[in-house]
């Protein structure tokens, strides 16, 4: 579905009424595929060539979904599986109150209205197989006790709501006993990919990122073009040709970043930056081809998928014998580098504690996993006065920030961002306090629903942040929106153009590039988009 | 299932739990079972049951840290870390618990939702529910608490100072407790707001009604018993005192009214470890909360982590080397 298909944006949600809600009970009422609103299904090639069961060719609005004949009991059996492996899991199940705090905390709930995305019914839906199955009053008073047995139709309906939560963990921050809709939904699409139902715009990016290395499937050489023409394009800016070390052995640093910054604007402009900033303070550092992947479908998979995946960085880590790994600016890359890496490919004891070469600055909360983010590893340049800056380059751009999920949910990181923001930016404005920070919206395109034919629902889910970035805008004249996350520069900017035009997206380190003044570099008419700076003409021998 | 169906239902099961007791020690007479067997056996369910609840739980690894984070991470030196929301270390995440269980924190920072026109979403502060959900807690706890004067000889002073202090305004005689009104009004937001409020009604099972319509009439119950229908409280702590020292007996002349609120709260107890109720002792457990964000300092360990197949760099290497040495990549094997 195209931009274009949809209804105006003040049309969009007009018929949305938090407070009306359908007559029938929401066991009773049946999903309704609504194009626009779901995602297609997985590719059999896909699935094949990461060994995942039943590979098929099979389509959402067709009746049969060419399920295994005993899909109930594979379904219950894993079910059963992970209740007794994940505490979180159990507990999520047996606790809540059903209290409603969290109902509308989510985005799609906002934008769309569907009682079924409030978070307390999204885990309700499995909740309900739950307690049908498993609890001893569900087993006697079934119904009674609101418990439902596994249908065709409830399997239908988790899949449709299971792949319309983008695991933001929003929800999470507002329940009294920290029940974590992510977990729920991580769980409840592993259950549904042991019968072979997955979405392609996850399945493709974990073949591609399982056999390439990356999201897209990009082959080494291809890699080695594709960041070479970057790096042409920052000569022709600043008039220099940074480094651009790829496969080093031995290099002190490996640098591993999500692929939709070298995949396509305006994550490019980031990756751009990335390499500014580390040529001018001459790190001794690595890209890797084998490892050129941070973002990571697995964690939209299943927690096995993730540790596949991941396993990548460590190996490449150590092959190449780097002393630590820094990382790029990306959101649920930070959920997976940060909570489950060290426990599922760790210990990295073959790797050091990190210490920034050009500060001495130890990373003391990496030192674990060893690996920091470059937010971190920036605004510690940054203190120690490691970077000639001049913000005036970035006058044109009024920017606000937008605090992407698993930074701010999952990490904690909201200062670093911040400080670097206001370093090499004069104009930075914070949107409203409720939809910043731990608060913050999601982009609506997460855990792999950031495709074209989901749409319609990338759209209502994004209206509260869309919302917030229209009221600085309007407000403070703000035309850039800052986040620190692949997904986000992609689908924000899809957001932005139907939400609120006139705001561009972009990352953090696009603008530390541009304020950056770079030993030789010639006079810069140009910002890291190739846009003139207003207010500085061209010198005349150069025309 | 239908709102008023579940409400219906949960008010069906509770008005025929009170008609069980009220038959049963009436016309039945049947003092001995409902005064003495049933609570020894509501008390060794409840406490059994919450055990084997707990050991459930704690016995189901924890795989992952996945710590929610709602403030400032501990990172550089000069950034402040918010350990209270965010604790990288025990002391925040006792902190951060203590604020969970005795403040509700989270509930606390609930806000209200409101879509305008021209697709305009404005957020209000909702405080009601955190506000008549820790009324109704701490009244609930206040109340559990002065019933132990039934229970002890002496009683504990504690006792006697809440005692005092609930029954400070002495608005009438018998003195009403502050507590009970609070929390019969506390208890009775939480069950309007499950009705009037289209999106809670629609996800309320009848379990949720059930629970609020048990607790609302033990409360109904106690205060007729102290303000309408007076029994003898001599009596009733003769019975509590013989229940807790295992020398039951039922003392002469203790109106049915007792009968229906202690086998009301039997009910309770038998219900609580199979129930929604048990998250008073879950939210201990809860990962999201009881964890420190300290994972990239320290590492987490999965008692189930298992080898998975992944594509080694030397597989890697194999399908592309000649294209990696045509673009000067170097390799591991020529």
């Amino acid at each position: 579905m195209e931009l274009h298909e949809l209804p105006k944006p003040e049309d969009l949600v007009k018929d949305v009424k938090y407070r009306k809600l359908p007559e029938k009970p929401w066991m009773q009422e049946p999903v309704d595929f609504k194009p626009g609103t779901y995602n297609y299904p997985a590719l059999a090639k896909n699935l094949k060539k990461v060994h995942m069961p039943n590979p098929r060719e099979w389509h959402v609005d067709q009746q049969d979904w060419h399920l295994p004949d005993d899909w109930q009991e594979i379904i219950l059996k894993g079910f059963k599986d992970r209740l007794e492996k994940y505490r979180s899991f159990r507990l999520f199940m047996d606790i809540c109150v059903r209290c409603g705090a969290c109902a509308d905390k989510c985005h799609f709930f906002l934008g769309g209205g569907d009682p079924k995305n409030m978070p307390v019914l999204r885990a309700e839906l499995i909740r309900s197989v739950y307690r049908n199955d498993f609890t001893t009053v569900g087993r006697l008073l079934g119904n009674l006790a609101g418990g439902r047995k596994l249908t065709l139709p409830v399997l239908k309906e988790w899949f449709y709501y299971f792949f319309q939560c983008s695991e933001c963990r929003r929800c999470s921050v507002f329940c009294p006993y920290g029940i974590d809709t992510a977990e729920v939904t991580m769980i409840g699409r592993e259950l549904l990919n042991l019968v072979g139902l997955n979405i392609n715009w996850v399945m493709e990016p974990v073949a591609n990122c399982f056999m390439t290395g990356n999201h897209l499937g990009i082959p080494p050489h291809g890699l080695v073009e594709n960041w070479e023409f970057m790096q042409d394009d920052i000569e022709e800016i600043t008039g220099i040709k940074v480094n651009l070390p790829i496969n080093k052995k031995g290099a002190e640093i490996l640098f591993v970043v999500p692929s939709g910054d070298y995949f396509a604007d305006p994550g490019s402009y980031t990756f751009m930056g990335y390499l500014a900033v580390l040529h001018e303070i001459g790190l001794d550092y690595t890209w890797s081809t084998y490892a050129s992947e941070g973002g990571n479908f697995g964690l939209f998979t299943s927690h096995e998928m993730i540790k596949r995946l991941n396993a990548k960085i460590y190996a490449e880590a150590k092959r190449l014998k780097v002393k630590w790994i820094l990382g790029g600016e990306c959101g649920h890359m930070w959920r997976v580098i940060h909570q489950y890496m060290d426990t599922m490919n760790g210990p990295a004891d073959f790797l050091e504690e990190p210490v920034s070469p050009i500060t001495g600055t130890k990373f003391e909360n990496a030192k674990g996993t060893k690996m920091v983010h470059i937010a971190e590893f920036t605004s510690d340049l940054i203190r120690h006065g490691k970077l000639n800056l001049d913000p005036s380059r970035n006058d044109h751009i009024r920017v606000t920030y937008h605090d992407s999920c698993n930074p701010a949910r999952a990490v904690g990181l909201f200062e670093e961002p911040r400080d670097i923001i206001r370093t090499v930016c004069k104009n930075f404005y914070e949107m409203p306090e409720d939809s910043i920070r731990e608060k913050t919206y999601c982009c609506a395109g997460g855990a792999g629903l950031g495709n074209d034919e989901n749409m319609e629902m990338r759209m209502r889910g994004g209206l509260p942040r869309a919302n917030a970035v229209r009221y600085v805008r309007d407000q403070r004249g703000v035309n850039r929106l800052l986040c620190m996350c692949a997904i986000d520069r992609a689908t924000l900017s899809t957001m932005m153009e139907y939400w609120a035009p006139d705001v561009s997206v972009g990352g953090i380190h696009e603008l530390v590039a541009n304020a950056l003044i770079m030993k030789g570099e010639k006079k810069r008419t140009v910002d890291f988009r190739g846009e003139p700076i207003p207010g500085v003409e061209p010198d005349e021998e150069e025309e | 299932m239908n709102a008023w169906y579940s409400v219906f239902a949960a008010l069906f099961i509770v008005l025929f739990l009170t008609l069980v007791s009220l038959i049963g020690v009436g016309p039945v007479g049947a003092k001995g079972i409902f005064g003495i067997y049933i609570p020894y056996l509501a008390a060794v369910v409840f406490f059994v049951g919450i055990v084997v609840r707990i050991i459930q739980w704690a016995k189901v690894p924890v795989p992952f840290n996945i710590c929610t984070t709602g403030g400032q991470g501990k990172s550089l030196p000069w950034i402040k870390n918010d350990n209270l929301d965010c604790p990288h270390n025990t002391w925040g995440v006792i902190g951060r618990m203590f604020l969970e269980v005795f403040l509700f924190r989270s509930l606390f920072r609930n806000t209200k939702a409101q879509l305008g026109q021209g697709a305009k979403l404005t957020f209000a502060s909702a405080k009601w529910l955190w506000l008549f959900g820790i009324l109704f807690h701490y009244s609930f706890l206040t109340i559990v608490l002065r019933h132990l004067r039934f229970f002890t000889e002496p009683m504990p002073s504690f006792v006697q100072w809440i005692s005092y202090f609930d029954g400070f305004f002495e608005l009438l005689l018998p003195t009403v407790f502050l507590t009970d009104i609070v929390f019969l009004l506390a208890a009775g937001y939480l069950f309007l707001r499950r009705v009037v409020i289209p999106q809670i009604r629609y996800l309320s099972l009848p379990s949720d009604y059930f629970a609020l319509f048990l607790i609302l009439a033990i409360g109904i119950s106690g205060v007729l018993m102290r303000q309408v229908w007076k029994v003898d409280l001599l009596q009733v702590k003769e019975l509590a005192l013989g229940l807790a020292s295992f020398r039951p007996a039922i003392p002469q002349g203790i109106g049915d009214i007792f009968y229906i609120h202690l086998f009301l709260v039997c009910c309770l107890a038998v219900y609580f470890p199979f129930s929604k109720l048990m998250h008073a002792p879950g939210v201990f457990f809860s990962p999201t909360r009881n964890l420190a964000n300290n994972n990239r300092m320290v590492r987490h360990i999965n008692p189930w982590n298992y080898p998975v197949k992944v594509h080694t760099y030397e597989e890697y290497e194999d399908e592309y080397r000649e294209k990696m040495k045509a673009v000067g990549l170097p390799v591991d094997k020529e």
